[in-house]
């Protein structure tokens, strides 16, 4: 390597009251590189990140910028070597205009007292012209959408003039079209010369992005090299350390003429949806594609008996219901679990059994009195059926990753014994590993119980290896569907391609 | 590059954009359509001694807002000013009669730092212990006014024993209107309040110190990451109200020309509505001087005009209550509505 690196990590330790969170981690990152950073929740990313940003004191090891030691990195000495972070919640000020957030920055940097505004404008608009995109200065941060709100997380360490730029799970809240503009965004940083630490853990973004990439796992390097030495399944296998099967699913077939676990045909509410028709077999999980407002959790919203209003038939076993209340929805056998499931669903400072149980107190209770050793009991069952790794049900749920919490919420709702399973993002922020197992789940959910199970989601790769069939939704209307029975690397193609010819 | 446009969820332009940058604007409508009201059902309303007095009963209510405008702003709320206020009157003023000093400067800037002392130690409870700003000031307050009652004296000092020259100032007169017995002055501490909130107006909008309390509202650790001190900016915030309390303290029983330590008791309802009926929100972040001012004059109107209105008084503390629900549910209700606006980019 004749290039000197930007920064190097060596032998890089840390611990944190006890347990080892980084062991011994060494990484390089060159000049003006784009470098993926890999690994599952609890890897030791986000520490690594700290370290470089000198929020982390070290333990052990040493850290170098252009070749010289740096035995007291702390968030200032960081900044003035031009490491920027852009945190996964972007550390924005949501009360304060677009111009303010771009610039209060760089009145701190300068050491004043008094600010201008004129000056504070000036900079800001500088910011945006640097970026090349359009961003309202004058509206509050709060009001932008969260790609918005990332172009100004961007603009605004870019303003600090970077040699690095440190990116925490960029991707995590955008759609697959603001993906593309990110990335775009990124290269033109790069060719500005400013490397970029990419920090992931979705693989294709991974391979679409960087030119190399470093896989952590368990507080250690467990693979490294430039990333034409990877494919998808090396660094799942190096991520995980072990091979996740992930074929794609067919569901049982179905008989021509069984009764649908689910037959919608007209459905329409103003503004929202537009005649869409479809059925969902017993045993079949149905995926449905669609852009950004195309109206899928509207159509999953409609069906949870949130849209009171609307026109057309839904049958459930071929009983028309009339689904205007969510009572209504749970009374038919329909279960929702929504896309964001921290502010939507779970109860996060309550223990796991009583996040299992809350949806089926009535049917666990007697004369009023919740029967607390049958309520524990299911919930252990839950627990065991879903595979939620935890010692005992008796944690708060908030102590569980993404993963595991999602398995609770899913748990939740199959106590209830639905007929079908709407299932909004169901991997939304969860790490590979995890990813697969809930998939399992749901499969075998599907099989082994008769559930008739939609999935919406922005995973094209998700959606492909689960699906019987895709259904793709755009302004609010179904339009056609994927057929099923192709490989799934021909249908992820497939797909894509149809999601793009449809903007 | 990439042509992003990305588009903001707030209207361009007309009436719905003016009030979502500046919402000073709807409470200055407030004010007005309730001063049409007012002197509809009485034209006594728009008598000089009527104003005067409007204007005059704004002072205390608007310097304490003000301080309380700035703990709101940061994300916490502040109980225990008037227990500051009225500890800092009565200590001075017990002082001023033991040592037999009457004068104005000097008893200003004791009770001034009266109150900065106390703001500082709830700054200490609040930032150093982690403590709830509510609770911290409920048991500061409390306690205050418990050593103020116990420690101290409980008795009132009534106008034969004030001192003299403060009483004085604060019945100085900016212009008067007739002469003789029917002559109507406005009070020149209309002055004092407008200084006051013009330096505070100064702090919020062009220091850095400023912008730190708004971004703290905004958030303590994307304001820490920003490299704002959030201790310094808390010591800033609660030692000012502190001191704000205590300045209005003073002015308070030098306009009364009493010392009543059981004084302000249940008045912090009052300031902290006026603050909600401005614009600030409850959430932290959000609120301006102007917009403080604004509410303070306008729920000054309100309870003050029943009387003109024929309205039994006893009603005022109905109205005073459904002011703070009523401006309180406005605010958490706009910002609601701002949250769930921009959240609905990144669903679906």
């Amino acid at each position: 390597m004749a290039e000197a690196a930007l920064v190097e990590l060596r032998e890089i330790s840390k611990q944190f009251a006890g347990v080892k969170a980084l062991g011994g981690v060494s990484l390089s990152i060159r000049p003006g590189e784009i470098h993926c950073l890999a690994g599952e929740n609890g890897s030791g990313k986000s520490t690594l990140i700290k370290v470089m940003s000198g929020v982390n004191r070290i333990d052990g090891g040493t850290v170098l910028v252009d070749g010289k030691e740096e035995p007291a990195l702390d968030p200032r000495r960081a900044i003035a070597l031009g490491i920027q972070v852009i945190y996964q919640d972007f550390s924005l000020f949501p009360n304060l205009t677009v111009a303010e957030n771009l610039s209060i920055g760089a009145e701190l940097r300068e050491g004043r007292r008094v600010v201008s505004w004129r000056r504070m404008r000036a900079h800001a608009e500088e910011a945006v012209r640097q970026l090349g995109v359009a961003l309202d200065l004058d509206t509050t941060v709060e009001m932008l959408p969260t790609a918005g709100k990332q172009l100004v997380a961007i603009a605004r360490a870019l303003m600090a003039q970077p040699r690095l730029l440190i990116m925490d799970e960029p991707t995590t809240a955008l759609t697959g079209r603001e993906v593309e503009v990110l990335f775009g965004v990124v290269r033109e940083i790069q060719a500005r010369g400013i490397a970029v630490l990419f920090v992931s853990h979705k693989m294709r973004e991974m391979l679409d992005i960087s030119e190399r990439l470093t896989v952590l796992r368990s507080g250690r390097v467990v693979a490294e090299g430039p990333i034409r030495q990877f494919d998808e399944a090396a660094i799942t296998r190096a991520m995980t350390g072990a091979e996740l099967d992930e074929v794609a699913f067919e569901g049982p077939a179905l008989a021509a003429d069984a009764v649908p676990r689910l037959a919608v045909s007209g459905l329409s509410v103003a503004g929202e949806l537009d005649d869409v028709s479809f059925a969902v077999g017993a045993g079949e999980i149905v995926g449905i594609a669609g852009l950004l407002g195309s109206g899928r959790t509207e159509l999953a919203l409609a069906l949870f008996g949130m849209r009171p209003n609307y026109a057309g038939e839904i049958r459930v076993d071929g009983e028309t219901v009339r689904l205007d209340a969510v009572r209504r929805a749970t009374e038919a056998g329909i279960a929702y679990v929504p896309e964001d499931r921290l502010t939507e669903g779970l109860f996060l400072p309550e223990t796991i059994n009583r996040n299992i149980v809350a949806a089926s107190l009535p049917a666990l209770s007697r004369w009023g009195l919740l029967r607390g050793r049958e309520a524990d009991r299911v919930a252990a069952d839950t627990i065991r059926a879903m595979t939620v790794a935890t010692p005992t049900g008796e944690r708060p749920v908030m102590q569980l990753s993404g993963g595991n919490q999602q398995r609770v919420l899913i748990g939740r709702w199959l106590l209830r014994n639905p007929r079908l399973l709407i299932l909004n993002g169901p991997t939304v922020g969860v790490d590979v590993g995890s990813k697969a197992g809930i998939h399992r789940a749901i499969r075998q959910l599907a099989v082994e119980k008769g559930l008739g199970v939609i999935m919406i989601s922005d995973d094209i790769p998700e959606l492909c290896a689960n699906c019987n069939r895709i259904l793709l939704m755009h302004r609010g209307r179904l339009r056609g569907a994927l057929p099923s029975g192709l490989p799934p690397a021909e249908r992820e193609a497939l797909l894509s391609e149809r999601l793009r010819g449809l903007s | 590059m990439s042509a992003a446009a990305i588009p903001a969820r707030t209207p361009r332009s007309g009436l719905r954009a003016l009030l979502s940058r500046q919402p000073e604007w709807a409470v200055a409508a407030l004010a007005l359509g309730l001063m049409l009201v007012i002197g509809a059902v009485n034209p006594a309303f728009w008598e000089p001694a009527n104003l005067f007095s409007l204007l005059r009963a704004n002072v205390v209510t608007g310097i304490l807002a003000l301080g309380v405008l700035l703990v709101m702003l940061s994300g916490g709320i502040d109980v225990s000013f008037p227990a500051f206020a009225i500890a800092a009157m009565y200590l001075t003023i017990k002082g001023m009669i033991a040592v037999g000093y009457d004068g104005v400067v000097l008893p200003f800037v004791v009770a001034t730092l009266i109150g900065l002392g106390l703001g500082l130690l709830n700054a200490v409870f609040v930032h150093g212990l982690r403590m709830i700003p509510l609770i911290v000031t409920l048991g500061t307050g409390t306690a205050v006014r418990g050593l103020l009652l116990g420690g101290v004296s409980a008795s009132q000092i009534n106008i034969d024993e004030m001192p003299q020259r403060l009483i004085a100032f604060a019945n100085t007169q900016l212009l008067t209107i007739g002469s003789g017995d029917g002559h109507v002055g406005l009070s020149a501490m209309v002055l004092v309040y407008l200084l006051i909130a013009a330096g505070v107006h100064l702090l919020l909008r062009h220091t850095l110190a400023g912008r730190g309390i708004y971004a703290l509202g905004g958030g303590e650790e994307p304001a820490l990451r920003a490299g704002f001190s959030v201790r310094n900016t808390r010591l800033l915030i609660y030692g000012l109200a502190g001191a704000l309390a205590g300045f209005a303290g003073l002015l308070h029983g030098s306009m009364i020309w009493v010392a009543n330590p059981r004084d302000m008791a249940g008045s912090e309802i009052d300031v902290i509505a006026a603050v909600v009926l401005g614009g600030a929100s409850i959430f932290g972040g959000r609120g301006s001087v102007a917009g403080t001012m604004l509410g303070v004059f306008t729920f000054v109107l309100l309870t003050n005009s029943l009387i003109i209105m024929h309205i039994d008084t006893t009603w005022q503390r109905v109205v005073v209550g459904l002011v703070v629900v009523g401006a309180a549910g406005i605010t958490a209700w706009r910002d609601q509505r701002r949250q769930r606006g921009a959240g609905r980019g990144v669903g679906s």
